[in-house]
């Protein structure tokens, strides 16, 4: 057993428990500790990636305890792609959050992103359905803590809300992992890929069911219509760089269907067509909805989340597919889109601390820093609506590709490219609206001087007097850090694109490994001591 | 009993649900911790219904003279999980109440519409 697998979860655990015991009042510290532990569990991901890359599956069996009664942690080539695309974007948001000064808008912001990475890293390790329930909680209770960091009236209102919704999935999680316990009697997820393989076709009403009830509940953490009207206002009114990092929150939801319904309830079992049966239409629902969003939004953290919304439509239409190619497509996609997600997010942020902390598209005097802001929002934009020539249009054209062979292909084409033009419409009305007005207020502006009429004063709100919960340039510890940051996840895009066939070549492994489950569940069951054979 | 512990997980789910629906806060936490209970009551249940019988296997009794151990642990969890997210959220609620003057859950109009302001 290499010890190296449980690094992800318990570095942060003690980092996080280490802030709040010693470095409570001491900013400067916390930042220092809170990121060279995200430095840290980027390195530790990054070995854990090339460990993974020889295409075995590791088992690390907590207290050496045989696998379906003890808890495993499974290091397999998925995995080790969310834990790197986690750690790295933990890195790079909180670069932002320390550059702009939102952690020291609250209390505790640095303890909570450690815990909510444990949760996020410990839900990609797993290889217990019980231990995922648990470590969804762990990440849901951190977020909470994130979600109303700052507060305010409305963030808090949104959280309730984050909350009330949250705790709901999870109560229907445990109905969930209780009916399969009764029917399978396991919760170890290869014992369980074995249990439902081996049951008469007969006997798999209630097994259905705990598939279903399981699909909800992943369902509502991606934010699949209709599960998905948590997610505009939680993101919306979240502080940006939380808003950023929650961009990997719905994909462990993207993540945890992938890993079930391949291992758990594979193609050939009942299960999964009804699965892909119900996923395809909510996929395309899905992203309708969120690009009329974008496309209606008039306010730019809406429309932020509203194309989180259809991002996960675009990925999911791949993932219901369920083939090797759909799945490695949609992988791409996934990290296409959480970095995209992610730097609009932060985008949307550096308006607001230019604009006190408001986002309504509408006219408002030029901002600072315009420039360089509108051309991160005009690439961002490009990227997220699937343009040449960023990853955004190798990813759709891979989607495009792969439903192909679909009875419904005509449908899923239709809906993917008209929604495209959705969202060019809708991210140029809003970067139009942001960026390029105010230089028609500027030339207003300059006329009634020219001709000594005084200013007009009708389009320009009073200033808002300066909150503690929104963002206010003013605050930031340095503003260049969040340019950095912001240009590392756009980076990281272009990377994608530029590398897009090794990325590729990555994401068909990770796709070949996932549908061969063999070596999988034989890595916990059968090879271990005293195995039954 | 089966019949007993269905009716009671039944009720309680229902009674949670309506409760959930409600649009205040505090209807809606005494919901989730309805829901939690039935939930609660029904993992026990997952491990089949035994009176009288230990959760381990003792001596040389016979190996159906148990019960399954397993839900028993994973209930345990899951009270005090909804326990602590049940303190989150009374907190939060408390929180909204104050910050926003009602306790209404759904948003007000602000987040929707530019209004000049925060409302608070």
């Amino acid at each position: 057993m290499n010890h190296f697998i449980i690094a992800p979860v318990v570095l942060p655990a003690l980092i996080g428990g280490l802030i709040i015991l010693w470095m409570r009042h001491d900013m400067l510290l916390q930042r220092v500790f809170s990121t060279a532990g995200s430095a840290i569990l980027l390195g530790v991901a990054l070995y854990l990636a090339y460990y993974a890359s020889s295409g075995e599956v590791f088992v690390y069996r907590l207290g050496n305890w045989q696998a379906p009664f003890g808890i495993v942690l499974m290091l397999d080539r998925l995995a080790a792609l969310m834990l790197v695309l986690a750690a790295f974007l933990a890195l790079i948001v909180q670069l932002y959050a320390i550059g702009s000064g939102w952690d020291r808008k609250g209390w505790h912001f640095h303890a909570l992103w450690q815990f909510q990475m444990m949760g996020v890293m410990g839900a990609f390790l797993t290889g217990d359905a019980f231990n995922l329930f648990v470590f969804f909680e762990v990440l849901l209770i951190a977020s909470y803590g994130l979600m109303i960091h700052g507060g305010g009236g409305l963030r808090l209102r949104a959280g309730v809300q984050y909350v009330i919704i949250n705790l709901l999935g999870s109560t229907l999680f445990l109905a969930a992992l209780g009916t399969l316990y009764a029917v399978t009697g396991t919760l170890n997820m290869a014992d369980l890929a074995i249990k439902v393989a081996e049951m008469p076709a007969q006997d798999t009403a209630l097994l259905r069911t705990g598939a279903v009830l399981l699909m909800l509940v992943f369902a509502i953490k991606a934010a699949l219509v209709p599960l998905h009207f948590w997610l505009p206002s939680t993101y919306a009114n979240a502080p940006g760089p939380v808003a950023a990092l929650f961009a990997i929150m719905s994909k462990v939801g993207i993540y945890a269907i992938i890993r079930f319904y391949t291992l758990v309830f594979p193609g050939d079992s009942l299960v999964e067509h009804l699965i892909a049966d119900m996923l395809l239409p909510a996929a395309l629902i899905t992203l309708v909805i969120g690009q009329i969003g974008v496309l209606g939004g008039r306010h730019l953290g809406r429309v932020a989340a509203m194309s989180a919304v259809a991002s996960i439509g675009t990925l999911v239409i791949a993932v219901s597919m369920f083939t090797p190619a759909s799945i490695s497509a949609a992988l791409y996609y996934t990290i296409h889109s959480t970095l995209s997600a992610a730097a609009l997010f932060l985008i949307a942020d550096m308006v607001a601390a230019r604009r006190n902390g408001e986002l309504w598209l509408t006219l408002r005097p030029k901002i600072r820093n315009s420039g360089l802001i509108a051309a991160m929002f005009f690439m961002t934009a490009i990227a997220i609506a699937g343009m040449p020539p960023l990853s955004g249009f190798i990813g759709k054209l891979l989607i495009l590709d792969v439903t192909r062979p679909d009875a419904w292909w005509i449908g899923i084409w239709s809906t993917i490219l008209i929604t495209s033009l959705f969202a060019i419409v809708g991210f140029g009305r809003a970067g139009s609206t942001l960026f390029w007005l105010p230089f028609q207020l500027q030339r207003i502006e300059q006329q009634a001087k020219a001709e000594g009429k005084p200013r007009p004063t009708g389009p320009i709100p009073p200033k808002l007097e300066p909150d503690e919960h929104v963002q206010d340039i003013g605050d930031a510890v340095s503003p260049g850090l969040t340019f950095v940051a912001t240009g590392a996840l756009l980076a990281g895009l272009v990377l994608l694109t530029i590398f897009a066939r090794p990325a590729l070549n990555m994401t068909d492994a990770i796709a070949d490994q996932l549908f061969d489950t063999a070596p999988y569940v034989n890595s916990v069951l059968i090879e271990q001591e005293g195995a039954r054979q | 009993m089966e019949a007993l512990v269905a009716i009671a997980i039944g009720a309680m789910t229902a009674a949670g649900i309506y409760l959930v629906l409600r649009l205040r806060t505090f209807p809606t936490v005494i919901g989730m911790t309805m829901l939690s209970y039935a939930i609660n009551l029904f993992l026990v249940a997952t491990g089949r219904l035994a009176i009288d019988k230990p959760p381990i296997l003792h001596g040389h009794a016979p190996l159906t003279d148990y019960t399954d151990p397993l839900p028993q642990a994973l209930t345990l969890t899951a009270i005090v999980i909804s326990f602590g997210m049940t303190a989150v959220v009374v907190l939060l609620a408390l929180g909204a109440y104050i910050e926003g003057g009602d306790d209404y859950i759904d948003m007000p109009d602000s987040d929707r519409r530019e209004t000049g302001g925060d409302s608070e």
